[in-house]
């Protein structure tokens, strides 16, 4: 294996003074932000030009770090104003964050939309199968059987598949990684934010304080074990039988659909078209 | 000058108003009786080369609008009850995070889906209090379709300027009724536009309330990097749970409004200086009024009528000095009861009386004039 070193300055787009976070010791959710930064800081894109926008939730806090144009909006609403900016400037990156609760359940409706439209943005949806921030409920990604303070002997539901949901509804980019894969991810949220259309990156985080710990999974490390053993990368799924695959989840890029048509484009070239 | 006077519906009044006013982006959910907005402005507006986007519901409708907004827009969404309470929690972030928009409500009967096709006055209160927490709204209710052109000019006008929601709080009758429109010539009007802030990026807050003055909002993508947040903040935009802040921002949302009450204030008066009987009416109601005025004045009733414009913040300053020497007033309104609460507190030791029809039937002049006699 070669050896990889992240060496990096944070600082650059770290809003410090809105430090320290509100995440728990050993959350997931840092590993993302840091992976974020350091994929726009590989694409060179302006300050200025980035817009993240966020719903409600642990991982909806992170705009506020980042030394961006950054809204934090309404639960489950985060992709209704990305959509307002970035058709009304098209020339800005817009990235949406938000968590499994905030995209799926409640924001579930905004998000079939815009990956329908499959309009020029990313979404990226950190999935620790939990409503962390209010102490751990039941949540539309939560594995079957897995225990909840709302769902104390047990969900009987069964859960979203992120991407598959996101591939079905059109996106045209979608891919899923941990943030055990750190390295994988910073590429991943490059590719995101270069593909033309909706891209859709699903990043299983790791809770231990509001899902791991009912779910004998009490420390980050059996966490983060966790995601390194159940990740089957895209390009082995396909020789595994569905029993093998079983309580597993597909990482690296899942599904691809280039020079499709895109929502600003279409929609400003027919604007030019009926211009008075 | 020649006039160029144009027959229009009330719906219709609203989107011309909020093009000539430079609306530039438009999004909007079909509901009934205010679907004529969204229906000329995708029509017209696209070819003025604005955005104008059906959303997948009213809450995406509300939350495009803002987005756009934060990005400079000149932003609009129309809509009628349920969509209303739909968008409440949207109403509340725009308060919250100072962010300009203006949302029509074409209001039809209720609760729930209630009467889609007649009018209703009954949005009122939550035009006020829809959305949970304390804040300052700014309501404005057209009473013919030439209003409805103006007054959706103010409402954009007064959106950049205080940096809030405006409603236009219209009717069925007056959203579907044809009347005609004066339109002006466009550099006759005044039209605030949005602007950069006159202090370089590295000097700007976001919320400067210390100021007093209302901020411009940075439109985004122009060098202002900042945070915008529905949880409570500081002048700089980040969240906060310092007590001093909390206790000044919440004071500060509601003074920027009713401090600058003279300037946002709007009513009309109509033979009130030697009146007996005051009637208070607004939007459509206001004119079944004013023609239960002059059979009241002809009958030898001196009836007289105030008209607010601007119903959020409520003119009550001059309904208390009317009150001095008017002691009976009447407020008809196509709901259970809700502007006479207002009334009422101002004019408190007056004699003030509901008539409150909800039928889905218009309040004819004979049902204001009855009344009028009844009280007298």
């Amino acid at each position: 294996m070669p050896k990889t070193t992240i060496k990096f300055d944070y600082d650059k787009y770290l809003r410090k003074d809105t430090l320290p976070h509100i995440w728990c010791p050993g959350c997931g959710d840092g590993i993302i932000l840091k992976s974020l930064l350091r994929a726009i800081d590989k694409l060179q894109y302006k300050k200025d030009d980035v817009v993240i926008t966020s719903g409600i939730g642990c991982a909806s806090r992170l705009p506020g770090y980042v030394d961006f144009n950054t809204i934090h909006t309404t639960h489950g609403r985060a992709l209704t104003f990305a959509i307002g900016i970035k058709m009304y400037k098209p020339r800005l990156k817009v990235i949406t964050v938000s968590g499994d609760g905030d995209a799926l359940a409640i924001g579930g409706n905004h998000f079939i939309h815009a990956a329908r439209r499959n309009i020029d943005m990313t979404l990226i949806v950190f999935n620790n199968y939990t409503y962390g921030m209010t102490g751990g409920q039941s949540s539309p990604t939560q594995p079957y059987g897995s225990l909840a303070t709302t769902t104390p002997y047990g969900s009987v539901e069964p859960p979203f598949d992120t991407c598959e949901l996101a591939k079905a509804a059109g996106a045209t980019w979608v891919a899923r990684s941990t943030s055990y894969h750190a390295v994988q991810l910073e590429k991943l949220i490059a590719d995101a934010l270069t593909h033309k259309g909706f891209s859709v990156l699903e990043v299983i985080t790791n809770c231990h304080i509001s899902y791991g710990r009912r779910n004998k999974m009490k420390s980050p490390v059996e966490m983060i074990k966790y995601q390194k053993e159940k990740a089957v990368p895209n390009r082995s799924a396909g020789n595994m039988t569905p029993e093998e695959l079983t309580g597993r989840f597909k990482t690296g890029l899942i599904y691809e659909k280039k020079d499709s048509l895109e929502f600003v484009e279409e929609t400003y070239k027919q604007l030019e078209l009926i211009k008075q | 000058m020649s006039e160029n006077i144009k027959l229009m519906q009330g719906n219709e009044a609203i989107a011309e108003g909020a093009m000539i006013a430079g609306c530039d982006f438009f999004a909007g959910y079909p509901i009934t009786p205010s679907s004529e907005v969204s229906e000329i402005l995708s029509a017209k507006l696209t070819k003025k080369g604005h955005i104008v986007i059906q959303m997948e519901d009213e809450i995406a409708a509300l939350g495009a609008v803002l987005g756009a907004a934060l990005g400079g827009a000149k932003a609009l969404t129309a809509t009628s009850g349920p969509g209303m309470s739909l968008k409440s929690e949207h109403i509340g972030y725009a308060s919250m995070c100072e962010i300009p928009c203006v949302i029509v409500n074409v209001m039809r009967g209720g609760p729930s889906t209630g009467n889609p096709t007649l009018p209703s006055q009954a949005d009122i209160m939550q035009a006020k209090w829809g959305t949970h927490g304390d804040h300052a709204i700014i309501a404005i209710t057209p009473s013919s379709v030439n209003e409805s052109f103006y007054e959706t000019i103010r409402a954009l006008n007064l959106a950049v300027k205080y940096r809030t929601p405006v409603l236009i709080l219209t009717d069925e009758i007056i959203g579907h009724m044809r009347e005609k429109v004066i339109i002006p010539e466009k550099d006759t009007l005044e039209i605030i536009d949005v602007k950069l802030p006159d202090v370089p990026p590295s000097e700007y807050k976001p919320y400067n309330y210390k100021s007093g003055k209302v901020t411009p909002l940075a439109p985004m993508g122009e060098g202002y990097r900042y945070h915008v947040t529905g949880l409570s903040h500081g002048e700089t935009g980040f969240p906060t749970a310092k007590m001093e802040v909390l206790q000044d921002m919440q004071n500060w949302l509601i003074d920027k409004i009713y401090k600058n009450i003279k300037d946002i204030e709007k009513y009309e008066e109509t033979m009130t200086e030697d009146a007996d009987i005051l009637i208070v009416a607004y939007g459509s109601v206001s004119r079944s009024a004013k023609a239960a005025l002059s059979m009241a004045r002809a009958g030898g009733i001196k009836a007289g009528l105030f008209r607010p414009i601007t119903i959020w913040p409520f003119p009550e300053e001059r309904i208390k000095e009317l009150s001095k020497k008017i002691k009976k007033i009447l407020v008809p309104e196509m709901n259970m009861g809700q502007i006479i609460l207002e009334v009422q507190r101002a004019a408190c030791n007056n004699i003030v009386k509901g008539l409150n029809i909800v039928s889905g039937e218009p309040i004819t002049p004979d049902k204001i004039y009855l009344k009028i006699k009844e009280m007298m």
